[in-house]
């Protein structure tokens, strides 16, 4: 019962906020903003993230691989799938739903409870489009960076094994780099990271603009926006592999 | 003017306000007083529609606000100017970017002329050299000035102050009466201010409602306080000592 009213509050909340902007020079302003906030604010987490497990991937599966039947090209091959398929897409938004999700939430949520948004209103001007709008673009705009950069970095991290120790040549990385390469698991990569990009920053403005109360709902809201975040993207990360790979 | 005919408005189970009729008047500075709790900010957040009544009309002006279309809401929220219980400034904008933010949202200024009238905004209010400062950076009377500085900018027809000067010093208290004041009658504004300080009653009070537990309880000028025998203001306004002297002394 409860689900039904927060998810038309939520398509109620996102009809507002998608109208076409009245100033659309102070909107590109707020973009450019939280592109920063949303997107080169993120930059180090994901750089750090993805090197780490490119070369902690790389070194497990070649530990694992000892079968001589099983040709070494392919470890180079499973990281850059695993990175592609999964990891730069699913498990970095994961990350970013603790990271951009609460963020949202807590700086919408602050300015409910001091009342910035009731002024937004006041002065005439649609908050929620004024607000959550650059948000969501901000994010559709970054997250697909963010995912090609985590895959390069994931594969510069098991690059980076190859070259350090010798659980597997550089050359067999590279050739399994190449190795039955297929140009669509990129756009499947990419295609999931928007519908990521507009779960994360949808569901945590929307927790942020219905705070009520004091600095713990603010907290709370914080909390709710990451764990619904993280809940949905999963949801949808198995329906978009249904719909897009099967 | 405003005009506003049986406003009621409950949370969930407990009505806050019960058929609350009143007038408000232009250049005059029209007061909502009572006791914390009482329902004040409620009514004050009913009347400019960042709360919906239950029941009830707004008129600005002889337009029914409450039945407007969002595009003739929109109209006229640019004629009103609120300066919040807590200030509500931007915290992530500067003084300088609070106070210029309506300009930016509503008019066609040049970068040049905005920043004349924000400065011109400020002097009013008294505050000059913090321009760059963040919210968190002023005092809390500064804010309430900024804030003011950010309400009438526009030049609003209407300006709505939820206890102005609540927090301050005496002095500050008064400075700041005083220039809601002056603005009101300078540019005819319809000003309503909710208040539950005596010094600010008696200060500026031209026009005043008084309500308890969210009815209208009285009505009347800060003169009409003096003589007036209702029981529940009487025991509201003459609480301290002070003003209790006040009342002999006048009444002989
Ligand atoms: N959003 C809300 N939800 C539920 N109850 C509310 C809400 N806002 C106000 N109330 C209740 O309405 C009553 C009146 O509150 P209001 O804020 O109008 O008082 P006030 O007269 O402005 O007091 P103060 O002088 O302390 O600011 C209070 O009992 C308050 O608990
Ligand atoms: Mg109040």
């Amino acid at each position: 019962m409860k689900l039904i009213y927060h998810i038309g509050r939520y398509f109620e909340l996102m009809f507002t906020a998608l109208r076409r902007p009245e100033k659309l020079k102070v909107y590109f302003k707020r973009l450019i903003e939280e592109i920063e906030s949303i997107g080169i604010n993120s930059l180090g987490i994901v750089c750090i993230v993805s090197v780490f497990m490119g070369a902690v991937l790389t070194l497990q599966v070649a530990i694992n691989f000892t079968s001589p039947l099983i040709p070494r090209y392919l470890i180079g091959l499973s990281a850059r799938d695993t990175f592609i398929l999964e990891f730069s897409s699913t498990v970095v938004c994961l990350i970013l739903s603790g990271k951009v999700g609460s963020n949202i939430a807590s700086e919408i949520g602050t300015m409910r409870i001091t009342e910035q948004i009731d002024a937004l209103d006041m002065m005439g001007i649609n908050s929620a489009n004024y607000l959550i709008t650059p948000k969501i673009l901000a994010a559709i705009i970054s997250f697909p960076f963010l995912n090609l950069l985590s895959i390069f970095l994931g594969i510069i991290g098991g690059y980076i094994i190859a070259i350090l120790t010798d659980v597997v040549t550089v050359q067999d990385y590279v050739v399994g780099l190449h190795y039955m390469f297929i140009p669509y698991y990129i756009v499947y990569s990419l295609i999931k990271m928007v519908f990521f990009a507009v779960i994360i920053s949808s569901i945590s403005a929307y927790h942020g603009y219905y705070t009520s109360g004091g600095a713990l709902e603010v907290g709370r809201s914080s909390t709710h926006a990451v764990v619904y975040s993280i809940i949905v993207v999963l949801l949808f990360n198995l329906i978009l592999t249904q719909l897009l790979l099967t | 003017m405003i005009k506003i005919e049986q406003i009621s408005k409950s949370f969930a189970d407990t009505q806050v306000l019960f058929d609350i009729n009143a007038e408000f008047y232009s250049g005059k500075i029209n007061q909502i007083i009572g006791k914390s709790g009482s329902g004040k900010t409620v009514l004050l957040k009913s009347i400019t529609g960042l709360l919906q009544p239950d029941h009830g009309k707004v008129f600005f002006n002889e337009k029914e606000f409450t039945q407007a279309s969002i595009k003739e809401k929109k109209l006229i929220r640019q004629e009103m100017g609120l300066v919040f219980q807590g200030g509500a400034l931007f915290t992530s904008a500067t003084v300088e970017e609070n106070v210029m933010f309506p300009l930016e949202m509503f008019t066609k200024m040049t970068k040049k002329e905005k920043i004349n009238r924000v400065k011109f905004c400020l002097d009013r209010v008294n505050i000059s050299d913090a321009n760059n400062a963040y919210p968190a950076e002023i005092s809390g009377g500064m804010q309430k000035r900024v804030a003011i500085a950010r309400a009438i900018v526009l030049n609003p027809k209407y300006l709505f102050c939820d206890e102005p000067n609540s927090g301050l010093d005496p002095q500050t208290a008064i400075v700041i009466d005083q220039l809601i004041k002056e603005i009101t009658m300078e540019y005819n504004i319809t000003t309503i201010i909710n208040t539950h300080d005596m010094n600010s009653i008696m200060e500026i009070g031209d026009s005043i409602i008084y309500i308890h537990e969210g009815k209208k309880w009285w009505e009347g000028s800060k003169n009409d306080i003096f003589i007036s025998d209702n029981k529940e203001l009487n025991e509201f306004v003459f609480a301290s000592q002070l003003y209790k002297s006040v009342k002999e002394i006048r009444n002989g």
